[in-house]
């Protein structure tokens, strides 16, 4: 029940958002159309970072109370955070391309990005190489909190590396009223997808478990 | 005290095993030079251009090295099942993570002993001044303390060696941008003062992750 309200309510505020972001808001007047893409593009850095938070607490969870409740929650999280940062990166590089006429630029917060996208699918990369759940459910969730520690030390060496460059000025005025009533409806659509997404996953992995051990239960009764 | 004694213990026998068999140092320099002369051919050329760039070569050549290093440190331990030897031992396995730190530290130092001289030579740069030297040392802590904990895990996953670059390189992704850009100050002829910001970054991470990979270390390697 109270997942069908969440999925209502993600999709309901993702359709307002369709609207919001291409006919509503005013088109902004140094970069045009392209620009709308912001709408998106920081709500999904936004929430990736969110879910990469949630990893870094189910890990450090998991590895204190040993229940495969909180790996499961972390590595859902992982799963979302990862598909969110990396539509973040192809966002990000739709916008640059008109924008700054050029796919890529080493910019502090898409650096952070990129090493960031790579920390947790190597995240996932551990995982696949190891075949003992509870081993898995281990070693992920210390990757888990050591990736999440370093972020802020990949952003702040990106920054004063980039300083050294000239700056790049994205917004010099300012957000007027209805681009951030655009931006707040399409951060929380995406807010309620993740919450969405998240309990969806976990459960899914609980009732998984589940199956497994009432698999095995039957294997045992049949000998 | 007790866990700082055994912890010597474990490094000594790790550089005992080393002096006495010569395995692992030799062509891990022997490649380390290597490196240096295959981004030589890659950058070299103009003497101008080599000077902006030598920093970066440096750091890459230490890294690469340093994954090779930080590799055996856990495959000889596994190998001959040693490894369940030093886990039956009446020691923590915070001891074990120390003397594997203290070992790991020792064969990175002694790359580098070799590896600079040799770099100064083929690229004709000076390269040994306090700075210098206090940078390099302070990169190496670092290096050493996330890669000791992850060379634990990745020796015991399924594709073993394969793993650890994947989860060092972005982790250590800090410690590289700082190092090279000190070094880069350095050889500009820049003082002390010019660097502390990125000496402060390369600090708090060895902290950081030194504490870190301290206290999570018990989880790697349980069984």
């Amino acid at each position: 029940m109270k997942r069908k309200i969440l999925f209502f309510l993600s999709a309901g505020l993702i359709l307002a958002s369709f609207y919001m972001v291409l006919v509503f808001v005013p088109t902004e007047r140094d970069m045009g159309v392209v620009q709308r893409i912001f709408y998106y593009h920081v709500p999904l850095a936004w929430i990736a970072f969110m879910a990469f938070f949630i990893v870094f607490i189910g890990s450090i969870m998991y590895l204190f109370k040993r229940k495969p409740f909180w790996d499961y929650l972390a590595s859902s999280s992982a799963e979302i955070g990862l598909v969110f940062i990396s539509l973040m990166l192809i966002t990000g590089s739709i916008w640059a391309q008109p924008t700054w006429g050029v796919w890529w630029i080493w910019e502090p917060r898409l650096t952070t990005s990129l090493i960031l996208w790579f920390i947790y699918v190597a995240y996932f990369i551990v995982r696949g190489y190891i075949s003992e759940e509870e081993k898995q459910a281990r070693f992920a969730g210390v990757v888990g909190i050591i990736g999440f520690l370093n972020v802020p030390l990949v952003f702040l060496s990106v920054t004063l590396w980039r300083t050294q460059h000239p700056p790049l000025t994205i917004f010099t005025e300012g957000l007027v009223a209805p681009m951030m009533a655009t931006l707040l409806v399409c951060l929380f659509a995406f807010n309620f997808l993740y919450i969405y997404l998240l309990s969806e996953r976990t459960l899914m992995k609980l009732d998984e478990a589940e199956v497994k051990r009432l698999k095995e239960n039957i294997m045992e009764r049949n000998g | 005290m007790k866990e700082l004694r055994a912890a010597f213990i474990i490094a000594t026998k790790d550089i005992l095993t080393e002096i006495r068999t010569r395995e692992v140092l030799t062509s891990i320099v022997v490649f380390a030079i290597l490196v240096i002369v295959i981004f030589n051919f890659a950058f070299g050329g103009d003497e101008r251009a080599v000077k902006t760039v030598a920093p970066g070569i440096l750091w890459a050549t230490f890294a690469f090295s340093g994954i090779l290093s930080l590799n055996r440190s856990f495959m000889m331990e596994k190998e001959e099942d040693c490894i369940e030897g030093l886990m039956v031992s009446p020691i923590s396995r915070e001891a074990i993570y120390l003397g594997k730190f203290a070992g790991n530290l020792f064969f990175i130092l002694l790359i580098q002993l070799v590896v600079i001289p040799v770099f100064s030579l083929l690229f004709n740069l000076w390269l040994f001044s306090f700075e210098f030297i206090l940078v390099t040392l302070m990169a190496t802590l670092g290096f050493a303390a996330v890669g000791t904990l992850f060379s634990a895990m990745a020796v015991n996953t399924r594709a073993r060696e394969l793993i650890l670059p994947v989860l060092f390189f972005p982790i250590v992704t800090p410690v590289i941008i700082a190092a090279v850009n000190a070094s880069l100050l350095i050889l500009e002829g820049k003082g002390f003062s010019a660097i502390t910001d990125w000496l402060g970054i390369i600090a708090a991470f060895f902290v950081i992750f030194f504490v870190a990979s301290y206290l999570v270390f018990c989880f790697i390697i349980e069984e």
